[in-house]
This record gives structure tokens, C-alpha cells and sequence, in this order.
């Protein structure tokens, strides 16, 4: 019995071509004991910042409100948006301040990022319950269904897909990988960031 | 052993908790009220450790009305659902944590809804249609599961609720005897005979 898999709960995020996405299952559970399937584990944090937060239900509330304050006095000091690779070191930071008594939640962020030619750029991290942090070109996974989801987003994802296509591939990714796990599922959840626009869509999962 | 349910309905609702007060083996006494009245429209069941409850609830109880004293109104339910997590999340990582769980049911009068939070010892905190607490959940979550419904009136609610507790009492070796129910609606909050 792992406090890791207590609640459970799965999150993942892709690179598409101009865009990220980021997926999560909705269940809340106290061990194999379903309580709610309508348990949010993915919070935006900017206009083009998503946080995912799988793990221990209590650290993910407590933890969401912890980066909106310190994305909040960050704006508020800068007087600008934070950028993902800045945010991704906060986090970072933020969970190592916990070295020895550690929230137990593997943070998992995507987003789009501001380069000098007036673009943006694709960006993913993850990291573990200590702030190590993970970049990735491609996919990063994270929760309970982890060890199934690298294995469907490793059969399933290709370089530059778009918006459309990237839905496609994160959705059937999470949804394969969740019915092999019995502590993620009950629905999923997943946003597609692009430079314009931002789309969330709920998915229908097995409810067993 | 220790069951709490709550159930949401189209205006209102329905808590249900044991009343059974065990230490050991033994049944020390069965009139005990664990849900609490904690301001005019917001009912909080709970159950844990025998100290840790009531030594908690009450600091739960005086605290929203010290904000309704200073501030000249009450706190929503999930404005008072989100402090009482709190104080529950940094409890949980202090030298001596209180291990209470409980239900937290409030009518919101400024939007007339109502409004169900399950919450853990941890801090777990979740907003949902229907809930339970203790080894009563294992059976009356599959139970609600199938016989919930949102827009039911108060006497379908108070069926489904004796489902429930007939279920408990049928399958459930240690099941209590008796349960105390209480109801919030616009009307404020009340004790109903079952």
C-alpha cells in the first residue's frame, strides 16, 4: 500500500505540431473504493499553462493553491505572465522545499512557450514528488496507469500531429491505458493548447 | 461501527449518521448527535476518533461564527468546505494530526442549490451528488449508485436514504442500530423521524 496509489488518478501530456495537449482521468477513489467521478486533477495556470497534479488528493488541492498564489504574486511582481520553463522551475523548486516530508504528487505541465521571432514553442515537463525535473520532446506520463500509458503513447504517438490528430492520439492513449488500471478511469479529461485558442473536451470512459 | 450518509436532492438535503458511541467492544452510548448544526443552512456529519471529533467540530462550529460576527454573513458551503480542508491538510502534517472525516452539506441561499462535500482525515476534498463514510459506504455507494436521483422530492429522497440504512443493516456484521436524520433546505436545517 502505496500513499502514491492511495486515491489514484493518471495524467499525460503530448507535443503536437504548434500545440500540447494534456489529459487526465476523473476518478477519486480510497483505494479500490470509488468515491467521485468528477474529480479534477488537471488546473490552468496561465491562458497557455496547464498543471497536472496526480497523486495524493489532499497534496493535489493543497498544491493548486499553492501555485495559484505564487503564480499570482509572480504576475503581480513581473507584471507579465510567467513562461512555461519558468513555471516548470517553480514547481520544481516548490516541491523541493518539501525535501524531507515531501507532497506526494508527480506534477506533470504543458504549455506553449514565447519565442523571439514572435511564435511559440511546444513545451512539456514533469517531475517527480521531489521537483526532479523530467523535459521531453514527445510525451510525458505520470499517476497510478503510468507503466500503461507509456506503453500506448509509445505504440501511438508521431511526431507533428496536429490539434485535431494530437485529441485523437492523447484521447485513445488515456483511454486504453486507464481500463488496464483499475485505480484511474471513471471518465477523462483532456485540453489541447494552441496559440490561439484552447480546447477542453470530457470523455466517456468505462465506468468500472 | 461508525456509517454516515448524505444525499443531495432537487432543493435539499438529506444527512444520515449513526448514533451509536463505541469504545472498544462495548456501546458506551446510542443517542449520540454526530451531525452538527454549524451555521443556519449548513449541516456537518462527522466521525473518527472519539476526542479529535467533537474537539474539532466545535473549532469548526466557532469559527464560522466568528466570520458571520465580523463579517455580517455566512460563509457558503463551499467557501466554508475549502477552510475546513485547509484546516484539516496542514493538521494532517503536524505532530498531532485530527483524525476526523466528515460530510459537510450546505444550502446555498444566494444560488438556492445545494451543495454536497466529502472530506477526509487527509483533507481529501471532493464535491459530490451522494455520500457516505465509514463500512456503511462499501454498501450504500453501489446502492446510490443505482437509486440516486438529483431531482427527486424530499420523500424520495428519504426512501432511497431508508435503502440505504435497511441495506446496511441487512449485510453489515457490525451495523448500528439507530440513526439520527437531519434535512437542509431554504428553511434552514431540521431533525426528521424516519
Amino acid at each position: 500500500m502505496s500513499i502514491m496509489e492511495y486515491n489514484g488518478g493518471s495524467v499525460i501530456a503530448m507535443v503536437g505540431k504548434d500545440c500540447v495537449a494534456i489529459a487526465s482521468d476523473l476518478r477519486l477513489g480510497n483505494q479500490a473504493l470509488g468515491i467521485s467521478s468528477n474529480f479534477q486533477k488537471i488546473f490552468p495556470v496561465t491562458d497557455r499553462i496547464y498543471l497536472g497534479l496526480p497523486g495524493l488528493a489532499t497534496d493535489v488541492t493543497t498544491l493548486r493553491e499553492v501555485f495559484r498564489f505564487r503564480v499570482n504574486m509572480y504576475t503581480i511582481k513581473e507584471e507579465r505572465e510567467i513562461e512555461p520553463e519558468t513555471f516548470a522551475h517553480l514547481v520544481s523548486s516548490t516541491l523541493y522545499e518539501r525535501r524531507f516530508g515531501p507532497y506526494f504528487i508527480e506534477p506533470v505541465m504543458a504549455g506553449l512557450s514565447k519565442v523571439a521571432t514572435g511564435g511559440f514553442k511546444p513545451f512539456i515537463a514533469a517531475t517527480d514528488l521531489i521537483g526532479c525535473l523530467n523535459f521531453a520532446k514527445d510525451f510525458v506520463v505520470a499517476g497510478t496507469a503510468s507503466s500503461k500509458l507509456y506503453g500506448a503513447a509509445e505504440g501511438l504517438w508521431e511526431p507533428d500531429l496536429e490539434p485535431e490528430q494530437l485529441f485523437e492520439t492523447i484521447s485513445q492513449t488515456m483511454l486504453n491505458a486507464v481500463d488496464r488500471d483499475a485505480y484511474s478511469g471513471w471518465g477523462v479529461v483532456v485540453h489541447v493548447i494552441e496559440k490561439d485558442k484552447i480546447t477542453t473536451r470530457t470523455l466517456k470512459g468505462r465506468m468500472d | 461501527m461508525e456509517t454516515s450518509f448524505a444525499i443531495t436532492g432537487k432543493d435539499y438535503i438529506i444527512v444520515a449518521a449513526d448514533t451509536t458511541a463505541a469504545r472498544s467492544i462495548v456501546k458506551m452510548k446510542t443517542d449520540d448527535d454526530k451531525i452538527k448544526v454549524v451555521s443556519p443552512h449548513l449541516l456537518m456529519s462527522y466521525s473518527g476518533e472519539p476526542g479529535d471529533t467533537i474537539q474539532f467540530s466545535e473549532f469548526v462550529e466557532r469559527n464560522l461564527r466568528l466570520f458571520h460576527i465580523r463579517n455580517n454573513y455566512s460563509l457558503r458551503p463551499s467557501a466554508a468546505a475549502s477552510w475546513i480542508r485547509r484546516s484539516l491538510a496542514q493538521s494532517l502534517r503536524s505532530r498531532k494530526p485530527y483524525s476526523v472525516n466528515l460530510m459537510l452539506s450546505g444550502y446555498d441561499v444566494t444560488t438556492d442549490t445545494p451543495h454536497l462535500f466529502w472530506i477526509d482525515y487527509l483533507g481529501t476534498m471532493t464535491e459530490v451528488p451522494f455520500g457516505a463514510h465509514g463500512y456503511g459506504s462499501y454498501f450504500a455507494l453501489s446502492l446510490l449508485d443505482r437509486y440516486h436521483n438529483p431531482e427527486a422530492t424530499l420523500e424520495e429522497g428519504i426512501e432511497t436514504l431508508k435503502r440505504c440504512i435497511d441495506e446496511v443493516a441487512k449485510r453489515l456484521i457490525v451495523s448500528p442500530g439507530k440513526y439520527i436524520v437531519k434535512v437542509v433546505d431554504k428553511d434552514g436545517t431540521r431533525v426528521i423521524e424516519i
